[in-house]
């Protein structure tokens, strides 16, 4: 029996770079810089999904993010001088409201990790029996089964609302159709 | 000690199982090494071949003069590259400047982790297999698009823009492709597809056809969507937009020179490898040999399994007849003791390939090749004969004819998988 590829050093490992690369999205002043650290980390969530066994889900979140990103480039690269957002103060005039919200929210995340019902956490230790062979078939027998797919409508209507946001930029962005 | 060699034997005893699947770690190295060194080989013979066939085409020699019929000439280039200076120009942006080669060079030598050169002849099977490698390869637009900022120059920035514009563009039609080719692998009796490279080419036995012809004219249209727009992705001639150089001098990689520069080239050759062998595994049937149905048995196995062997004596003839044909003057000499040298060398290596479990294991890997190497010519035949496209020409061959195609390839594919199942199940009623 081979031993887990997923072990904890891996997670921290990744989780590090993704928060280092979440840091850096914020903190950059240079908008090339930011998108890149943003890619770093979106490549590096990819990574802990392969750990959780399943690769469609990766493999998806590369191609999506890949093009995503690169979009983001040009947009950088085509509607901010970078000379001038340089030279500028980054505001910051919220920080005591962010400070807040940042630690009730990561606050929520402990305790509910801690807190145990009659006994019982939230996230017991153990293994998962992972399907990570077959995990492309799973995922299309939990969207489009007859019997066990129960996603469909809410998957379908998700691609309904990205439609309507193509088409409200298109109707926004041309005088004449 | 013992355990160890008890551990490298191990995976020999199992068939039709990669090393990743079996979760060998030692074979696995020694398969990504041997891919690594076949991909840069592949690439060194590319170089030589490519320059010796446009020159043919345009009725020229070509390079002649390092080694006989200049076959060292992509050693010589190799050496002068890296003794080349390497330069960063002043106003980069170093950082980024110095990522973005290796991050093409990654992404187009990554995506050899999935490629099946034989069932057990991969370094892993993954699940997502074809949807990883068009994931890594959509990474490398990535650092094209870096390179070309981060030079901060002006031909390298619009190089840079184009390549993005073409690669969004082909991608779409290039994926809907793809969807087509993975809706004809659930027409099977359980009704399952697949996304995993091998079990592709497995279906397309089980099928008893290459996909190219399944459901004709359907497979042959995916696959001419597909091999359009895979000659765009790599930005080769007549896509070559991103590094036109009567326009933009080289494009996204003007400002890099000596290392940095051979890394670009050497991804973009690995990169078309990468892509050809996708068509090679979805559309022309992997490493099956012809006829792996129909001209079955023992007998045709053996026929079939002295085609590489055949091959490596072809090459080694070749190099002989040339041999007798060099110059005779004495300075010549040494180059024509080295062409025999070379004859002598692929000769002996075709001979051990008719060596019986020699024979067995290479089989696939030399119908796979074979097929890929088609597709180099193929591309080498495309800059040796077309003109490059304009611009809009460029966005309307993506948007206007290959999206639209393999929209409606798609649909029709699936209806007429349908009605092939629908069919199926008919039949099972009827029999009842």
């Amino acid at each position: 029996m081979n031993p887990p590829v997923a072990t904890p050093f891996f997670f921290y490992l990744l989780s590090g770079i993704m928060l280092i690369g979440g840091v850096l999205v914020i903190t950059r002043k240079n908008a090339v810089h930011s998108a890149l650290a943003l890619i770093t980390t979106l490549l590096a969530q990819a990574a802990l999904y392969l750990m959780l066994y399943a690769p469609f889900v990766a493999g998806v979140q590369i191609i999506l993010y890949a093009g995503g990103i690169m979009v983001l480039f040009l947009f950088v690269i085509m509607l901010i001088s970078i000379e001038r957002t340089m030279k500028e103060r980054q505001f910051n005039k919220q920080w005591l409201v962010g400070m807040i919200a940042a630690a009730s929210l990561g606050g929520l995340f402990i305790s509910v990790y801690t807190t145990s019902t009659k006994g019982q956490v939230l996230f017991p230790e153990g293994r998962m029996a992972y399907g990570e062979a077959q995990n492309t078939q799973m995922i299309a027998a939990l969207l489009f089964d007859r019997s066990t797919g129960m996603y469909m409508f809410a998957f379908e209507i998700a691609s309904l609302l990205l439609l309507v946001a193509i088409i409200g930029a298109v109707v926004m962005s041309k005088k004449r159709i | 000690m013992h355990e160890f060699i008890d551990y490298i034997q191990s995976y020999l005893k199992t068939k039709d199982l990669t090393p990743g699947g079996d979760g060998n770690i030692f074979w696995a190295t020694v398969y990504i090494l041997l891919v690594f060194v076949g991909l840069s080989v592949a690439v060194i013979a590319m170089n030589w071949l490519e320059r010796k066939i446009l020159a043919h085409m345009q009725v020229r020699l070509g390079p002649m003069r390092v080694g006989p019929h200049g076959l060292l000439q992509p050693i010589a280039d190799a050496i002068k590259l890296l003794l080349k200076e390497d330069i960063i120009p002043s106003e980069a942006d170093a950082a980024i400047f110095w990522v973005a080669p290796f991050m093409v060079v990654l992404s187009a030598f990554t995506v050899f982790v999935v490629v099946p050169f034989g069932p057990a002849h991969a370094i892993t099977d993954m699940n997502i297999g074809i949807l990883f490698m068009l994931g890594v390869s959509s990474l490398s637009v990535l650092g094209i698009v870096m390179a070309g900022w981060a030079s901060n120059s002006h031909y390298p920035l619009i190089g840079a823009l184009r390549s993005s514009a073409q690669m969004v563009s082909y991608e779409v039609a290039m994926g809907l492709a793809v969807v087509s080719v993975i809706i004809m692998t659930s027409l099977n009796l359980d009704g399952v597809g697949s996304l995993s490279m091998i079990e592709i080419v497995k279906q397309q036995q089980a099928q008893g056809m290459w996909f190219i012809f399944k459901f004709f004219p359907l497979g042959l249209v995916g696959f001419v969507i597909f091999a359009i727009a895979m000659v765009a992705e790599t930005n080769r001639a007549p896509f070559d937009l991103p590094e036109a150089e009567s326009e933009l001098t080289a494009g996204f990689h003007t400002e890099y020179s000596g290392f940095r520069w051979s890394l670009f080239f050497l991804a973009e050759y690995s990169a078309m490898i990468a892509v050809s062998s996708i068509a090679v595994t979805l559309w022309l049937g992997g490493w099956l040999r012809p006829f792996p149905n129909w001209l079955n048995g023992t007998t045709w196995d053996l026929v079939f399994s002295f085609f590489p062997g055949l091959t490596f004596l072809f090459f080694a003839a070749i190099c002989f007849f040339n041999t007798v044909r060099m110059p005779k003057h004495p300075l010549f000499k040494i180059q024509t003791m080295g062409l025999a040298g070379f004859g002598v060398v692929l000769g002996l290596i075709g001979l051990a390939m008719f060596y019986g479990p020699v024979r067995e294991r290479v089989g696939d890997i030399y119908w796979f090749s074979a097929k890929v190497a088609a597709f180099m010519y193929l591309y080498i035949w495309y800059r040796g004969t077309f003109p490059r496209y304009r611009f809009d020409q460029l966005m309307k061959v993506g948007w206007k004819v290959l999206l639209p195609m393999g929209l409606a390839l798609l649909i029709l594919t699936a209806g007429v998988g349908m009605r092939t199942e629908l069919w199926a199940q008919v039949q099972e009623v009827l029999h009842k």
